[in-house]
């Protein structure tokens, strides 16, 4: 087997293994990232909200956030995991027209 | 690593969208020259690796949590500038589509993530091999260190980003505008994680790939080394 068609499937076993950074997290009771707590979060930690951060913390409404697709926040692991991986999927498949194009318009000149 | 919007001000996020204009503009052009069209694939890859492994998030039990980059195999293997390539894309799409990381703060995630993990990453291990043989275990624990002082040195820099921001930009009464941190409490959060925990899951990724690629590609760690 080439190579490259191992990594393609390697990507493919990580990308079915994702929920493990979703479930152990969730397993020893960790929580967000340091640094990237929502305003709530914040509010609690610090007992005041950033004004600056509250603000542009409302900039940018991703379709898919933190990986979950919207309403499902309350399903439990089971549901979230999917998400998980169809997001992993999206991620991948987008990532690999980007750098594909991005290929295109570099290469192309010296070949 | 992935700094949200809002925890950096207008000027912090300014100055690294204007550092990194440059460094995109200097990766195109020198990959342009390097990259053949051949590769293009293990670039996706590559990509798609770095935007996978931060997905497998890392608990500290009753803390926070971290994950590997990859940005240092990446560059181990298809070289720093292209590395800076695979891991924006990687952090683009994190940003725009998952809000992993904010659109604001791209530029300084950027900086992070795909410029001083993979250049700090390959010159340590290029350092550590010296002469080494392609196989040879020197090469192993090179990875090995290069991840770890890789994501590391990344990790204490965005500590100081975070921890500028209550000096930048306060209200009259003293509340911070945007991360309320200071560098005494942020610095030791983001060092201390990373020298802990995370930064062993970069160091012991890069290295297993590494050993793989040594029986599957030597190919691939030779060309590194004589560029």
């Amino acid at each position: 087997m080439k190579l490259i068609t191992k990594l393609w499937i390697a990507l493919g076993v990580l990308i079915l293994l994702s929920p493990l950074g979703l479930v152990l997290p969730d397993h020893f009771k960790a929580g967000s990232a340091w640094g990237e707590w929502g305003s709530d979060e914040i509010g609690k930690l610090v007992g005041y909200v950033p004004k600056g951060l509250e603000k542009l913390g409302e900039l940018w409404k991703a379709p898919i956030p933190d990986y979950a697709f919207k309403g499902w926040e309350e399903k439990g692991l089971a549901h979230l995991s999917f998400a998980y991986i169809m997001s992993g999927i999206v991620g991948v498949a987008l990532v690999v027209i980007a750098v594909w194009l991005l290929g295109k318009c570099l290469v192309r000149k010296n070949e | 690593m992935h700094i949200p919007d809002g925890y950096l001000g207008p000027a912090t996020s300014g100055v690294f969208y204007a550092a990194m204009a440059p460094l995109w503009m200097a990766a195109s052009r020198i990959v342009k020259k390097t990259l053949r069209a051949k590769q293009v694939p293990l670039l996706a890859i590559g990509a798609a690796f770095s935007f996978l492994i931060m997905m497998f998030n890392v608990p500290i039990p009753g803390g926070s949590t971290g994950h590997a980059v990859g940005g240092v195999l990446v560059a181990i293997l298809l070289g720093p500038w292209a590395a800076m390539i695979a891991v924006t894309v990687a952090l683009v799409i994190q940003a725009l589509l998952f809000g992993d990381g904010g659109i604001t703060a791209i530029g300084a995630n950027c900086f992070n993530m795909a410029v001083v993990i993979p250049f700090v990453g390959y010159y340590t291990y290029v350092l550590i091999s010296g002469k080494a043989e392609v196989n040879s275990k020197r090469r192993v624990i090179a990875a090995f260190v290069a991840g770890y002082i890789g994501i590391n040195v990344a990790a204490l820099l965005a500590g100081v980003e975070f921890g500028l921001q209550p000096l930048l930009c306060h209200t009259a009464e003293g509340h911070a505008l945007y991360c309320p941190y200071g560098l005494g409490v942020a610095v030791p959060a983001m060092i201390g994680e990373h020298l802990l925990i995370f930064g062993w899951v970069e160091a012991i990724v890069t290295a297993l790939v590494v050993k793989y690629m040594q029986k599957q590609a030597p190919e691939l760690l030779e060309q590194e080394v004589s560029k």
